[in-house]
């Protein structure tokens, strides 16, 4: 059988504007994954915590809050320290260009998605990547 | 990694190696079916299955439930199973929203799982996925069904306990569960008891539990509340399914159950594995003969199953 795409999307921070991560989360179900939604106010230590049980092959984490380069980086290290490394993460929200190159080239976000991305831009972007890692 | 090698590190309590296995057991084949042979022997765990209405607050009470038996130093493995949409195959899982408080807890394992176009509450490798965290050292399992509604009542051949949480309010509604919900509980939860017209639906599911006959195993079921968003009457509910555990064990029911069981794992495995050796070119061929009629389902059936197969089975 087909292995499905699992994909955590959680909220990192104190910020409570979820609506973002829900449209997402309901677009990936859209296009056949499976999405393990943990809902607002998430620690770094909850998130992986969370993906490492669901074993996921993806975390989106969405962020508004500004603290975006004090959290995104702790979660990639928590995923090195579990031996996570073959996990996807992608981020969204709001988050500077200067922010995002910092954030993908010296910590290992592998894509950001800034306001007005189109969620079949993302879909695609899993995709390709999922099928990529797993060969 | 290989089977045994992960084998090895699920029954070392590796959180990670458990949560590899039970992907490979949700996509079923040949090495699902090594992974559960390596477990099997270590499988035992006590199955407390919790089901009623979406909104129920089944989540909700999963959570508090197993802060209830954390607090007696007992770890707890939960699988919370929510629907897959029948369009596309994919699935929100959100039943760990409601399960934050047990965060961080190394003595809790949570894993969510999308039913995956599987009617009757639960997923198909829902049961192999129990055994598989029983054996990683989980003594009691919480399984959280999809919210159900009449007829979604597999889970009370999973599990040892089965949990029916109601709402009050739903006033002649509980009449909607007669047939197919009531027949299964264990121990029925009327949950979110601080409001009004709880001790009408407790009397209404007392009343009807008078009504039938008692229950041929000497069981009967209790029926409890709980406000399960602080906690309240959790303890009575760990302490009913405990007393329910007993009275399995000393009235023997364990045993049948557990033959019940085995006959109905024995013949989905037996099902799984002669598809799985029958789909083919010809398997093909068949179906588009049936689909244009040239061909019967019935006949097609007879000449995919070679007949020497009853002699193996000692039916011959």
């Amino acid at each position: 059988m087909e292995r499905k795409i699992r994909v955590l999307v959680a909220k990192p921070g104190l910020d409570g504007h979820d609506r973002g991560a829900k449209v997402i989360a309901r677009a990936l179900r859209d296009a056949g994954m499976e999405v393990i939604y943990t809902g607002l106010q998430q620690t770094p230590q909850m998130i992986v915590e969370a993906a490492l049980q669901e074993d996921v092959d993806v975390i989106g984490l969405s962020i508004l809050s500004g603290a975006h380069m004090t959290l995104l980086p702790k979660v990639m290290q928590l995923l090195r320290e579990q031996g996570m490394t073959d996990v996807l993460v992608v981020a969204g929200g709001i988050i500077s260009d200067e922010d995002a190159e910092i954030l993908k080239r010296e910590h290992g976000i592998a894509e950001v998605f800034g306001p007005g991305s189109s969620t079949q831009a993302i879909i695609d972007f899993i995709r390709s990547h999922v099928e990529l890692t797993r060969g | 990694m290989n089977e045994h090698e992960l084998v090895t590190r699920l029954r070392n309590g590796e959180r990670r190696a458990l949560a590899r296995a039970i992907s490979l057991v949700e996509q079923g084949g040949p090495v699902a079916r090594a992974l559960m042979a390596a477990v099997y022997p270590y499988g035992d765990a006590h199955r407390v299955g919790i089901t009623g209405p979406p909104g129920a607050g089944k989540s909700t009470l999963v959570t508090a439930l197993a802060q209830e038996w954390r607090k007696r130093g007992v770890p707890i493995g939960i699988v919370a199973v929510d629907p897959s949409s029948p369009f596309s195959g994919g699935a929100v899982l959100g039943d760990r929203i409601r399960m934050q408080a047990l965060g961080g807890d190394p003595g809790v394992f949570i894993r969510s799982m999308a039913s995956r176009g599987r009617m009757g509450g639960l997923a198909r490798a829902t049961a192999d996925a129990v055994t598989l965290i029983a054996a990683a050292g989980f003594p009691v399992i919480l399984i959280e069904t999809v919210g159900a509604g009449q007829d979604e009542v597999d889970i009370a051949q999973t599990a040892d306990t089965t949990i029916v949480v109601e709402v009050p309010g739903m006033g002649d509604d509980v009449q909607s569960i007669k047939a197919g919900m009531l027949e299964i509980a264990d121990v029925f939860v009327v949950n979110k008891a601080d409001r009004p017209g709880t001790d009408q639906t407790v009397r209404q599911l007392r009343t009807m539990l008078q009504l039938g006959a008692p229950s041929p195993d000497g069981w009967s079921p209790p029926v409890l509340t709980a406000i399960a968003t602080t906690g309240e009457g959790c303890a009575q509910i760990v302490d009913a399914i405990e007393q329910h555990r007993q009275h399995l064990i000393a009235a023997n029911i364990k045993t049948q159950r557990a033959l019940t069981a085995a006959e109905r794992e024995l013949t989905a495995a037996v099902q799984e594995l002669i598809l799985e050796r029958l789909r083919g070119e010809r398997w093909n061929e068949l179906v588009q003969q049936i689909a244009t009629r040239q061909r019967d389902p019935y006949a097609a059936a007879s000449e995919l199953l070679p007949a020497d197969l009853t002699i193996r089975s000692g039916l011959a």
